[in-house]
């Protein structure tokens, strides 16, 4: 294989690589409303209040899984 | 399907509002700011033109949004918030529309564009900071040092704390981007499945293209809410900046 088609499938490899990011963002998802529906078990009636937060830190954790996303991008784009 | 699915050229510039928008480099982008300030704006004019004391939708609209984010305000900053009220609300705002508006058809998400958010937090950043040095002087800057820790661990504790002040314009502006230049190239990878099933397998891909046209639907529903969502997140991360300023911890 000649450079530069080595170069084209490192950048390709690598920015399939920098997705795995992704996994750790779905544990947090996956441990926030884990954690959110023992707490409405316990106490349903604060249900309301923790749901504000709740969304809160799912939008913090999502964004951690789209900065994986950003450095992909760049990867092969940039 | 011509060659090679162009997930990204929804985000390109383009020049608006003809010859004029050409000269002074006025782009499609700058239209959907005016736009999104323009309803803002004209939404609060005709909102509240009437001032019932039983309002009617429009002001009952207008006075949710108003209530909703002066608890934030106050919730997050203390009564001293209201003193922020004012632009915290018009962040929200701006920032709200341009998501909305960025999810119709042939209309622009600005806030997809990292020029643009990164100036919004930057904003946002050089404001708390001056409300910091303003409110406290120099002491603003025992932010850094934090309170109860034992003396041989600053060296290691200030730098860290210099480090994840100084990172927040950046996850600030790229949570904001990255949310919705991901949104939008979802669905234009899922509208590119349809393309490719239909070139790849004539009238059965046409029949199987449904999977990913059902997938795109329900991320319009997603995508609702994250442009909500983290037009949220964005006034309540400024609003919980202000607090740092204000009260220090």
């Amino acid at each position: 294989m000649d450079p530069q088609s080595t170069a084209l499938l490192a950048r390709d490899i690598g920015a399939g690589l920098a997705t795995i990011g992704v996994a750790g963002a779905g544990v947090g998802i996956g441990n926030l409303f884990g954690s959110f529906v023992s707490a409405v078990g316990r106490n349903p009636a604060a249900r309301d209040n923790m749901f504000r937060d709740v969304l809160l830190g799912f939008a913090l954790t999502e964004a951690v899984a789209l900065y994986a996303l950003v450095i992909a991008l760049i990867i092969l784009f940039a | 399907m011509a060659g090679q699915m162009d997930a990204l050229g929804q985000f390109r510039l383009l020049p608006g509002l003809g010859p004029l928008g050409r000269a002074i480099d006025f782009t499609n982008s700058n239209e959907a700011m005016l736009a999104s300030a323009a309803i803002i704006v004209i939404l609060f004019a005709l909102g509240l033109r009437s001032r019932a004391l039983v309002p009617g939708r429009l002001q009952a609209l207008v006075e949710l949004l108003y209530e909703f984010v002066r608890a934030m305000c106050v919730d997050t900053i203390g009564e001293e918030g209201l003193r922020f009220f004012p632009l915290v609300f018009t962040i929200f705002s701006f920032i709200l529309l341009g998501n909305l508006i960025g999810l119709f058809p042939y209309f622009f998400a600005f806030t997809s564009h990292i020029a643009v958010t990164l100036t919004l937090a930057l904003f946002v950043f050089l404001f708390t900071t001056g409300v910091g040095f303003y409110t406290h002087g120099v002491r603003y800057l025992k932010f850094f040092v934090p309170p109860g820790v034992p003396g041989w661990l600053l060296p290691l504790l200030v730098p860290i704390e210099i480090i994840s002040y100084f990172a927040r314009p950046v996850s600030l502006s790229v949570r904001l981007f990255a949310n919705m230049t991901a949104g939008h190239v979802m669905w234009e990878v899922f509208a590119g499945f349809m393309l490719l099933l239909t070139a790849g397998f004539g009238i059965f891909g046409a029949i199987a293209s449904i999977i990913p046209l059902g997938l795109n639907v329900a991320l319009v529903a997603l995508e609702l809410l994250v442009a909500v969502l983290q037009a949220y997140v964005f006034a309540i991360l400024t609003c919980l900046y202000l607090h740092d300023a204000v009260h220090m911890h």
